[in-house]
C-alpha cells in the first residue's frame, strides 16, 4: 500500500490501487444514508430541478437503492461528480455507489478496481436529421452532410458505419459539441451524430424541435450502469438486484400505483416473491423482505422511472427502443427473483 | 495723468466655445482623428442597439416558457432559477442565514476603515470569519446544520474567494518574510514552496486536491471536498501574495531597516511597526489585483464538481424542463462577476486614498 501511495505521489497515476472496502451495506445501514455519486448535470439522468431537487433516471436508481436498504427513498446524499473524479470518489470510499451514466467497458471494469452491477440504460450512437431531407432511416443517408466534432469516437463510429454500408458522407468538422449543434441549427449540415440520449436533449434546444427527427438506428454500444467497488460482493448483490427488481416489477405489471393492491390480492407467485410475501430473497441479500415492495412503492418500476425522466412523459422524449423489456422487443432482461 | 481703467473681458470668439467647438477640438481635429471617431461611432452603433434590444426591449421578463414570443433574452429562466444561482442547494427556508452573512460582511467591510482602536480591529478580524462560518454551516446555537455539499451559487463563489483572500494573506506575508530571512533552511523552504506553487496551474492543484488526496486518506478519514479545495486555493494564493509583498519589502529603503534596528526594536517589532505598514501600503494595488484574479479563478472549482455560480449555469441548463438557456445564464453570470470585481477595485482605491500619506 505504501509503495502505491508513493507511486501516486510521484505522479505514476496509472497504477490505481484496488481499494476494497468491505462492508458497505453495513456502513450504509449504520449511517442511515446512501452516498450516491451522480453527474454535475446530464439532462434526464441526473440534474437539479428549479427547487434544487435531484431528478433523473440515475437519481431514481439512487432512490431505489435507498428504499431497498433503508426503507426510505429520501435518505440519499447526492455527490455531484465530474467525469474525471467519478472513479476516484468511488475508490476512495467517498461514495457508496456511482450512478452517473457511466459506460461499461472492459478497461474500466478490469483496471479500476470497480465492478459494473449491470446496465440500467442501453445508450448508443444515433442520428439526428433535419426533417427537410425526408429521410426515415440511416440507410438512406448516402451523400448526406454531417456536422461532426473532430477527434471523437463518434466520428470513428460514423466512418465505420458508412464504410460497412457502402455509403459516403460529407463532413463539416467542429471543435466542440456546442459548435457542432450550432452548425446543425444554422443548416450547415443535414445531420448530427452523438449518443441518442444526448441527441434527444439537443433536439429540444432547437428553435423548432419538430423540424428534426431522431432516426431509429443505433450504430455503437454505450451500456450505462451503476458501479460499485470491487471486492464487496454483498453490496454488489444489493445494487445488482435493486436494478433487476425495478425491471422485474415492470415485467410483472407492478407499479407504484397498484403495488399495495398487488401485495394484498395478487395470486401470481412471481409477484408474491418480488414483494416479499413469500420467499426470503430480501433476507438473503441482507435486507428486509419487503425491499422490492419499498422500491416500487416509493420510486416506481423501471417503466415509470423511464417515462417520467427521459421517455414519453418528459420533455426529451427518448424512444425506449433497446430499453424495452425483452418480451417487447428490447433487451432489458431482469434475472428471475426467486 | 492717465488713469488705468480695467476693460471688460470680451467673450471668447463664438468659434472657440460651445458644443460645436468641443466636438471639433476633441473628436474631429484632423482627418485621421475624424476617421477614427467615425469608426468608433460605427462600432458603438453596431453593438449597443442590438445588445439593448436583446437584453431589454425584446426581452421576456415574466410569464411561462410557452408565453415567450419576443426574440430577445428570456430572463424568465434567471428569475425561475435565481435562488439556485445565489445559494446553490442551500435549503430555501434557511436563505436568511447567507443573507445575514452578506449584510454583516458589507457592514464590516465599510465600517472597518473607521474603527480606530487596534484591539477592536483585531478582534473584528478574528471574530468575523467565525461568525460567518457558524451562520452558514450551522451546528451551534440551535442552528440547523447545512452540509457543504449544499453550498453553491454566488454564495460559494464569494465564500471560496473570501477564504482564499483572508487565509492566504497572513501566510503570504510570512512566506515573503521567510524568503528574505537570513536563516538558510527557512529561506530555502519558503523559496521552494513559492516557486513550486507558482510553477503549477491552479487547475493542477485542484485536481490534486479532489482526485489524488482522497486516495491517501481512504481509510475512514473523510476529508470534505470543499475543505480540500479551499486549502489548495489558499496555498496557491499565498505564494502569489508572498511575491507581491516581497516586491513591497524590497521597495523600502535600507535605511528603514537599519533605523528600526538602531532603535533597538526586535525583528518582529521592527517588521510590524515600521517595515510592513509601509511595504503593505505600496503593495495595495498589486494585492487587490491578485485578489480580483483569485475571485475569477475560483470558478475553476467547477471542474471538481463544486457548484459555484458558473457551474450553476450548466446544472440549471440540464433540467429537462429548462433546456437551452445557456446564453441568458452566461450573460447573467458575466454581469455578476463584473459588479463584484468592479466593487473590489473601487474599494481598493478608497483604501489607497485613506492610506495616502504623501502631500
Amino acid at each position: 500500500m505504501k509503495v502505491t501511495k508513493l507511486a501516486l505521489l510521484f505522479g505514476l497515476t496509472a497504477a490505481v490501487p484496488t481499494l476494497s472496502h468491505a462492508g458497505t451495506l453495513e456502513d450504509v445501514m449504520k449511517e442511515g444514508v446512501l452516498k450516491c455519486g451522480v453527474s454535475t448535470g446530464i439532462p434526464g439522468f441526473s440534474a437539479a430541478d428549479s427547487n434544487g431537487e435531484w431528478k433523473g433516471l440515475d437519481v431514481d436508481f439512487c432512490k431505489s437503492v435507498a428504499s431497498a436498504v433503508l426503507g426510505d427513498a429520501s435518505k440519499v446524499k447526492y455527490f455531484p461528480l465530474t467525469a474525471k473524479e467519478r472513479f476516484t470518489a468511488l475508490q476512495s470510499g467517498e461514495i457508496d455507489v456511482l450512478a452517473r451514466a457511466t459506460t461499461w467497458t472492459a478497461t474500466r471494469d478490469a483496471s479500476l478496481g470497480l465492478n459494473f452491477a449491470g446496465v440500467n440504460y442501453y445508450d448508443g450512437q444515433g442520428f439526428l436529421v433535419s426533417k427537410s431531407i425526408g429521410v426515415n432511416s440511416a440507410k438512406e443517408l448516402d451523400g448526406a452532410t454531417f456536422c461532426i466534432q473532430a477527434g471523437t469516437t463518434t466520428e470513428l463510429n460514423l466512418t465505420d458505419y458508412f464504410k460497412a454500408n457502402g455509403m459516403e458522407y460529407k463532413a463539416v468538422t467542429y471543435d466542440t459539441s456546442g459548435q457542432t449543434i450550432d452548425g446543425f441549427k444554422k443548416g450547415r449540415c443535414d445531420a448530427v451524430t452523438s449518443d441518442r440520449s444526448q441527441l434527444a436533449g439537443l433536439r429540444i434546444k432547437l428553435d423548432d424541435p419538430k423540424s428534426a427527427i431522431l432516426l431509429p438506428e443505433t450504430i455503437s454500444k454505450e451500456p450505462l450502469g451503476p458501479v460499485v467497488r470491487q471486492g464487496d460482493d454483498a453490496w454488489f448483490n444489493v445494487i445488482r438486484w435493486t436494478m433487476f427488481a425495478t425491471i422485474e416489477a415492470e415485467e410483472l405489471g407492478v407499479s407504484s400505483s397498484n403495488v399495495d393492491e398487488m401485495l394484498k390480492s395478487s395470486i401470481n407467485p412471481g409477484i408474491k416473491r418480488l414483494l416479499g410475501s413469500t420467499g426470503k430473497t430480501g433476507e438473503d441479500l441482507g435486507l428486509k423482505n419487503d425491499w422490492a415492495y419499498q422500491i416500487v412503492k416509493q420510486v416506481g418500476n423501471y417503466a415509470e422511472s423511464y417515462d417520467l425522466n427521459v421517455g414519453k412523459d418528459s420533455p426529451i422524449q427518448i424512444e425506449r427502443s433497446l430499453n424495452k423489456l425483452w418480451n417487447q422487443g428490447g433487451i432489458m432482461y431482469p434475472m428471475p427473483i426467486r | 495723468m492717465a488713469t488705468y481703467t480695467m476693460k471688460e473681458a470680451k467673450p471668447a470668439p463664438t468659434a472657440n466655445k460651445g458644443i460645436i467647438f468641443w466636438l471639433k477640438e476633441n473628436l474631429f481635429p484632423d482627418v485621421k482623428s475624424s476617421l477614427f471617431t467615425l469608426f468608433g461611432l460605427y462600432v458603438i452603433y453596431s453593438i449597443v442597439p442590438p445588445l439593448l434590444d436583446w437584453m431589454i426591449f425584446n426581452a421576456t421578463w415574466s410569464g411561462t416558457q410557452d408565453e415567450v414570443v419576443n426574440s430577445g433574452a428570456r430572463w424568465i429562466f434567471i428569475i425561475e432559477k435565481f435562488d439556485q444561482f445565489m445559494y446553490g442547494f442551500y435549503p430555501e427556508s434557511l436563505h436568511w442565514r447567507p443573507n445575514l452573512v452578506a449584510i454583516i460582511s458589507i457592514v464590516f467591510v465599510f465600517s472597518f476603515k473607521y474603527i480606530k482602536n487596534l484591539k477592536v480591529k483585531i478582534a473584528g478580524i478574528l471574530l468575523f470569519p467565525v461568525v460567518c462560518f457558524v451562520l452558514i454551516s450551522g451546528g451551534w446555537f440551535g442552528l440547523e446544520v447545512v452540509e457543504t455539499e449544499k453550498w453553491g451559487g454566488l454564495m460559494l463563489t464569494i465564500l471560496v474567494a473570501a477564504v482564499g483572500i483572508i487565509a492566504s494573506f497572513p501566510i503570504g506575508v510570512v512566506l515573503a518574510l521567510g524568503r528574505q530571512s537570513n536563516m538558510p533552511i527557512l529561506r530555502t523552504l519558503c523559496i521552494g514552496f513559492i516557486e513550486f506553487v507558482r510553477g503549477v496551474p491552479l487547475i493542477t492543484i485542484l485536481f490534486m486536491a479532489s482526485v489524488l488526496l482522497p486516495l491517501f486518506f481512504h481509510d475512514g478519514i473523510e476529508f470534505n471536498k470543499l475543505l480540500r479545495a479551499l486549502i489548495g486555493i489558499t496555498l496557491f494564493q499565498a505564494a502569489y501574495i508572498a511575491e507581491v509583498v516581497r516586491g513591497g519589502l524590497q521597495a523600502i529603503p535600507k535605511g528603514q531597516y537599519e533605523a528600526s534596528e538602531a532603535l533597538g526594536l526586535s525583528y518582529w517589532q521592527g517588521m510590524i511597526l515600521i517595515i510592513l505598514p509601509q511595504a503593505l501600503k505600496i503593495s495595495i494595488p498589486n494585492l487587490v489585483g491578485s485578489f480580483i484574479s483569485l475571485f475569477k479563478d475560483t470558478t475553476l472549482v467547477l471542474i471538481i464538481g463544486l457548484f459555484d455560480i458558473l457551474a450553476m449555469v450548466t446544472l440549471t441548463n440540464s433540467d429537462t424542463n429548462w433546456l437551452g438557456y445557456e446564453v441568458e445564464g452566461y450573460v447573467f453570470v458575466t454581469m455578476i462577476y463584473w459588479v463584484c470585481c468592479f466593487s473590489m477595485s473601487q474599494y481598493s482605491k478608497s483604501i489607497e486614498r485613506k492610506f495616502n500619506t504623501e502631500h
